[in-house]
């Protein structure tokens, strides 16, 4: 009997989304199990961890890894999972760009204590005790993994063969790439992203267009919209033109701005850049205005967002061009 | 080990570490479940836009993003105050009762029924969803699935996504239900209520009617007297989505109901250096360890909880369960109510009798002409007001949101208690009562200690999902016993 390939999926600091979406395939999971060796989400502590560090090296033939890599044990996990796979796949926008946990670069560690267990409405903690590495206990010590200062993406810790995208990645494009290894379909050159299209969201956005500019921007809660019509062209702010295909559009088809979680399209190395260079376009700026006017119109309606990383880098500040330069 | 997964701020990655210490007779000193994670939500919120907050919040959990988008929602209708339409209030309701249906599902079939289904003693190695499949029949095993298929599908279609949900809005939702949508649901709706009523026959004949197995569930190693939270309707009906906030007392009675804009007066969290996690307890009585009891501040938030603060079921069906339930642990009423059941492992049964009032609501809700009104949207009139509090009941306990705002609504600070956080100290108590029975002057009965563990752990079902278990269905463990000297004396793992 041929061995089954192995198949590994590691869960580092994530939510539990990849591994729904990947159960969501439903029947076909049955399938999946009948064709790989299925290491799903192996124990790594301790005697397994060595279990895993003794396997000869890419012995594992494809490890899907989500999370992205935020405490000491993720980075690790990484590095070990790196050498033993043949194929190291970033799965979901938390390996990928760093996701919506990766605003957490727009604060440092001791922030992020401070808030949570210090300055907070309901913890009563006179002693000002936080979290530590090393505790002695009376019957002992304890070990907690070190929380780093920064989220980093998968492919800032280890080098990375391909990207799956996506918060989480659609079931039906998980099944595809899946599918495709088992039919033993060539892959890709190494670095590209699988299980997602080329173009933008947009492409998949079955909304009116009509090149209309807008003249300020409403805020979700702001604004009830055309359910017909593009949503960016009423003056939401919808991230399609500036994300990757993928999802076929699932926001806007109920009435919802993309967020952009399937991370830049081809050719685009920064995803709020591009967003933002797009709006820029768009902006009513019409009529015999002088270069002091344009610049002090675009400001104003600039101005209406009061949270550019939150809303241009939501899910890819970690992997941005940004990481953590805009550190507060 | 794994992971329990946690969820909220802290999830539980990598592993669960639990370290018990023996002392010098060779008992039990301490039993220590750390949580070695932390993600940090409630920092890098502040400075986002409060309107983004369901689809952010979403991202502590993707095993309970509908839960987390509710709550959040709820917490907007009143940061702006703007109450939803009717039909918006019932579609964000339906949802839920749809994510209930697939959640607890899952949890009986895969994650926590197992144990009882193939039962406690067969191998780990069978005590999974194949197991499952194999006592039951592979019809059964399709079934699951496409419960879980459906009910997913319903997500989708009410939510946008299958996974992370986003179309809840300030004062409303953001897609009407067409009426062939209704019709589809309501057909949904049914089906459920059949498959839960299939799962509550098939829980009594493999459980009930099996002496040994109800002799299990009645065992002090799973009994604990605590505090009780769950929400509850007008008339203490179990309600998962709107309510007031209700707390019995270890003998059943009404200790506090309040309502959930009030939680900072009665839930207080205490900090541990060796844990991420906060552990919760009742602020009027006080943090006194992990210990149960009246004068100790642990309760407990879980589908037994519910039924504990609750007097009755809103529908038919579930009501009858409900009532055999608490006949069958011989509980008596007590002034119209029955008294608390505290074995924790009939929280398996608790939770089918969830699933099937989840179903009947939503049947209900699916049956109901204003479901398909295109009225599905309140605009907020003015500014942010400064503060919004909103809770549901998540399947693994009560969720709390709490922005405060300035007047662009743009967030400045952020507090949550959720779901499985609630219980962090009945689950380290849990597991410390199952290694003090198995483990006596030393003597460890090894495989004993690590099923009685597992079956400790996953009765809270601690938001873990594929952690606890993961898919071929084993629950990855790793357990340290340290003598007094500090000395490893035995590492034990399961994977």
């Amino acid at each position: 009997m041929t061995k089954k390939p192995g198949l590994s999926m590691y869960w580092a600091s994530s939510c539990g989304g990849c591994e729904i979406a990947l159960v969501n395939i439903n029947e076909k999971i049955l399938e999946v199990i009948d064709k790989f060796d299925f290491m799903f989400c192996p124990c790594l502590l301790d005697t397994k961890k060595k279990d895993i560090e003794a396997l000869p090296d890419k012995s594992i033939e494809i490890t899907l890894f989500n999370g992205a890599v935020r405490t000491e044990e993720n980075a690790e996990m990484a590095n070990l999972l790196r050498k033993k796979s043949k194929i190291l796949i970033a799965f979901g926008s938390c390996s990928n760009d760093g996701c919506i946990p990766g605003l957490s670069n727009l604060y440092s560690a001791k922030d992020h204590f401070d808030t949570i267990y210090l300055n907070n409405p309901t913890v009563s903690n006179p002693g000002g005790i936080v979290p530590q590495r090393e505790t002695e206990v009376p019957e002992g010590t304890l070990h907690l993994p070190e929380f780093y200062d920064t989220v980093r993406t998968l492919s800032q810790v280890v080098d990375v063969e391909y990207f799956i995208p996506g918060c989480p990645p659609e079931s039906n494009q998980i099944w595809d790439v899946i599918n495709s290894v088992i039919e033993g379909v060539k892959l890709p050159p190494k670095g590209s992203v699988i299980g997602a299209g080329t173009s933008t969201v947009c492409d998949e956005c079955e909304k009116i267009k009509e090149d209309k500019k807008i003249d300020r921007f409403y805020r979700t809660y702001e604004i009830i919209p055309d359910t017909k019509k593009c949503l960016l062209e009423q003056g939401i702010i919808c991230m399609g033109i500036a994300t990757r295909a993928g999802c076929g559009s699932l926001c806007p088809k109920v009435n919802m701005p993309c967020s952009g979680c399937y991370g830049a399209p081809d050719g685009v190395l920064d995803q709020g850049a591009k967003m933002i260079a797009a709006l820029g376009s768009i902006l009513n700026l019409e009529g015999d205005l002088t270069e002091e006017e344009i610049t002090g119109h675009t400001n104003k309606i600039m101005d209406s967002i009061p949270d550019y990383a939150g809303t241009f880098y939501k899910f890819s500040l970690a992997g941005s061009i940004l990481k953590n330069s805009v550190r507060k | 080990m794994k992971k329990v997964t946690i969820d909220p701020i802290t999830r539980l990655e990598g592993h669960g570490k639990i370290d018990i210490f023996l002392n010098d007779g060779g008992d039990v000193a301490n039993v220590y479940f750390q949580v070695p994670e932390l993600r940090g939500f409630e920092q890098f919120c502040v400075g986002r836009l409060a309107e983004e907050m369901p689809i952010i919040t979403n991202r502590i959990c993707g095993v309970c993003p509908e839960a987390h988008h509710m709550a959040s929602l709820k917490a907007l209708d009143d940061l702006f105050e703007a109450e939803p339409p009717d039909a918006a209030k019932k579609i964000r309701e339906l949802l839920y009762m749809a994510f209930y249906v697939t959640d607890h599902t899952t949890h009986f079939y895969a994650l926590g029924g197992p144990d009882f289904i193939v039962g406690p003693d067969a191998p780990p190695s069978e005590r999974n969803i194949f197991g499952v499949i194999k006592k039951v029949g592979l019809d059964i095993g399709k079934q699951v699935i496409e419960t879980r298929a459906q009910n997913h599908h319903v997500i989708e279609m009410l939510g946008g996504r299958k996974v992370h949900p986003c179309a809840g809005l300030p004062g409303g939702w953001s897609k009407p239900v067409t009426e062939e949508e209704r019709k589809e649901l309501e057909a949904i709706a049914k089906k459920n209520i059949d498959f839960a009523l299939f799962s509550l026959k098939t829980f009594d004949k493999i459980v009930l009617n099996n002496p040994d197995l109800l002799e299990l569930i009645t065992s002090d190693i799973y009994t604990h007297q605590t505090y009780y939270m769950g929400t509850v309707d007008d008339e203490n009906h179990v309600n998962f989505y709107d309510g007031m906030v209700r707390v019995v007392d270890p003998e059943g009675k009404e200790f506090v109901k309040y309502h959930p804009k009030d939680y900072m007066e009665h839930i207080m969290e205490n900090v541990e250096s060796w844990t991420y996690l906060k552990v919760p307890y009742l602020k009027k009585i006080g943090w006194k360890g992990f210990i149960d009891g009246m004068d100790s501040g642990v309760y407990c938030a879980t589908p037994l909880s519910r039924l504990n603060v609750s007097d009755s079921m809103a529908t038919p069906l579930a009501q009858e369960h409900f009532e055999k339930f608490y006949e069958t642990f011989g509980s008596k009423k007590k002034n119209g109510r029955y008294q608390p059941v505290h074995f924790r492992l009939s929280t398996h049964w608790a939770r089918l009798i969830e699933m099937l009032y989840a179903a009947e609501h939503m049947l209900e809700l699916a049956s109901d002409p204003e479901i398909t009104s295109p009225e599905i949207r309140n605009l907020p009139s003015g500014k942010a007001k400064g503060v919004g509090i909103g809770s549901v009941e998540a399947p693994r306990g009560t969720l709390t949101h709490h922005y405060v705002t300035d007047e662009n609504a743009v967030i400045q600070k952020v507090n949550m208690i959720v779901g499985t956080t609630n219980n962090y100290a009945p689950i380290s108590m849990s597991l410390k009562r199952a290694a003090e029975k198995l483990i006596t002057k030393g003597k460890v009965i090894k495989d004993e200690l690590l099923n009685k563990i597992e079956m400790a752990f996953r009765l809270y079902d601690p938001c873990l999902s594929c952690a606890t278990h993961h898919l071929p269905g084993t629950m990855p463990m790793i357990v340290k016993i340290i003598n007094s000297g500090g000395d490893v004396l035995d590492t034990f793992t399961r994977d």
